[in-house]
């Protein structure tokens, strides 16, 4: 049992991180969108802090939405998706597993990035602490519920602008959560407690919804 | 089940003929009493003086709005569990209707609240669920419209309406939370008016006026995608024949 | 009462009718014209030959 799932997510986290994977890229991209906000917003300091742990979300969201159509495309592309379709393995543990991976490749090194990154935005220790932890536990939510959109488009040649259009609606509650939780780690208006534990709900919700959305849009996909 | 008497489009065709022309004289008669209603017998609100004949069209295109989204995500339902061939129709017609009526939602509100609270726009909860609404109303059509079969973009819009359907409440209440943690300044008074009576009337009458709306623009929309699948089919008939008279036909898109 | 006197803000009024309407109105519009493009391809179709499914057999 434990057998194939290790080792599709070994597979799954080769090939995301080989040459060509979009983990790093990910993380360039990151860099890229939070290193422009000085200068949309102005090199104001005590703003940047303020506003600094939304725009971590924004960013990170964005550049997991930009990974996310490789996740079945290339599968689709080389045929290993009809092949994981027909193994006879269930299919929502395959997108759990395949969600796990991809996120491991492009998630994590974005919280990784998030305390290097949120310097550059004065964040105090506090927040660099606590925007570092939402991340952490929202961004398995974005992938898992960008999965349900990634296998909605699988079959379109260019379906990455339209899954982000569809997907970024349903991250609206992990976004307002994740920066809540950050937010209140600093001016407390709220414990932090409360809005991170919505926070983890809503993560643990998007782990049973969204591999079992995804595996429905992949098996319609193939027939 | 009577409902599977229909799923026969040719049938269905017919059923719209004989409903169509009651329905729509029946939503011309509601109107009429509706408007004629909200503009010379509602009286002025001493709050909201004549502003509140905004509420006449706005509060029905709002009902409306979350009404057509239970009607794709039933009609979602209908394609995934029962594979009812005119399921995804219905989804399918029923999604720009949707779209229209979020977006009238959206203006006579933000026309209602320049008048009211000074400014077209407060990222107030129902407000903005209503935008999340329109964008996702936006994105299934934009979905129906980039593939190609109709059965298979019917499936993935449905598993999306469904999704958005378990979503939305969960997007209403992260804006509620959201919305009391960023109380802005000057606190408006964002709930309703209670309601008097002789507004009650005229509303209910719009609310009826726009149910019969609807259901007309449903049925005509949902009649109009049954014959485009028709001259899809015949067109792939024609391809399959492949003889060089029918090439013209087959030149021109399916949609 | 003048029901044309809309008080301080008839153009606010004015226009979410004006919108509402002309939604609506672009609704209908749309549903027609659609109706008549797929009625006139049908036709199209049938001049040159191609019968429905459902002209042989029963079912489509």
């Amino acid at each position: 049992m434990t057998g194939w799932v290790g080792s599709l997510f070994a597979r799954e986290l080769r090939i995301a991180v080989r040459v060509g994977g979009s983990g790093m890229i990910g993380v360039l991209f990151f860099l890229a969108v939070v290193s422009v906000i000085p200068f949309g917003v102005g090199p104001d300091l005590n703003l940047l802090a303020r506003i600094g742990p939304a725009f971590l979300w924004i960013g990170a969201l964005l550049a997991t939405l930009l990974g996310l159509d490789r996740l079945f495309q290339a599968d689709r592309d080389d045929g290993a998706l009809d092949l994981l379709l027909m193994a006879g393995r269930p299919l929502e543990l395959v997108v759990l597993v395949k969600c796990l991976a991809h996120w491991m490749a492009t998630g994590l090194p974005l919280v990784v990035a998030a305390p290097v990154l949120a310097i550059f935005l004065n964040l105090s220790p506090t927040a660099i602490g606590a925007v570092t932890l939402t991340l952490l536990v929202g961004t398995p939510a974005l992938t898992l519920i960008g999965a349900i959109g990634a296998s909605l488009t699988v079959t379109l040649r260019r379906g990455g602008l339209l899954m982000a259009v569809l997907v970024i609606p349903l991250t609206i509650p992990i976004l307002i959560f994740g920066v809540s939780a950050a937010d209140a780690a600093v001016t407390d208006p709220v414990p932090f407690l409360t809005p991170f534990l919505i926070l983890c709900a809503l993560t643990l919700i998007s782990a049973v919804v969204g591999p079992i959305a995804s595996a429905m849009a992949l098996r319609f996909s193939s027939d | 089940m009577a409902i599977w008497d229909y799923a026969n489009p040719t049938r269905f065709l017919r059923l719209v003929e004989i409903i169509l022309p009651w329905l729509i004289a029946a939503c011309a008669a509601a109107f009429a009493v509706g408007l004629y209603k909200s503009f010379f017998m509602a009286p002025e609100d001493y709050q909201q003086g004549d502003t509140v004949r905004i509420m006449f069209i706005h509060v029905p295109a709002a009902w409306l709005a979350m009404m057509c989204y239970s009607i794709m995500a039933i009609s979602s339902l209908g394609t995934l569990v029962w594979k009812h061939p005119l399921a995804d129709v219905s989804a399918k017609a029923a999604a720009p209707i949707g779209a229209a009526l979020t977006f009238t939602c959206l203006v006579t509100g933000a026309l209602w609240g320049k008048p009211m609270w000074g400014t077209y726009w407060v990222w107030d909860a129902r407000l903005t669920s209503v935008l999340v609404l329109f964008i996702m109303y936006l994105g299934l059509m934009a979905l129906w419209r980039t593939m190609e079969d109709p059965i298979k973009a019917g499936k993935a819009a449905a598993i999306l309406t469904l999704v958005g359907a378990l979503n939305l409440p969960i997007i209403k209440f992260s804006v509620d939370w959201w919305n009391t943690l960023h109380q802005p300044a000057s606190v408006i008074r964002l709930d309703g008016p209670t309601i008097h009576p002789d507004m009650l009337v005229p509303l209910l009458v719009m609310a009826l006026a726009f149910t019969l709306l609807f259901f007309v623009l449903h049925l005509m929309a949902m009649r109009n995608e049954v014959l485009r699948r028709r001259v899809r089919a015949m067109r792939m008939r024609a391809a399959s024949v492949a003889a060089p008279a029918t090439a013209r036909a087959t030149a021109q898109p399916a949609e | 009462m003048d029901p044309f006197d809309l008080g301080p803000h008839a153009g606010f009024i004015v226009a979410s009718y004006i919108v509402t309407f002309g939604t609506m109105a672009a609704l209908i519009v749309w549903v027609l014209v659609d109706r008549a493009r797929q009625l006139a391809a049908l036709k199209e179709l049938e001049e040159q030959g191609i019968a429905r499914a459902s002209a042989r057999r029963d079912k489509s």
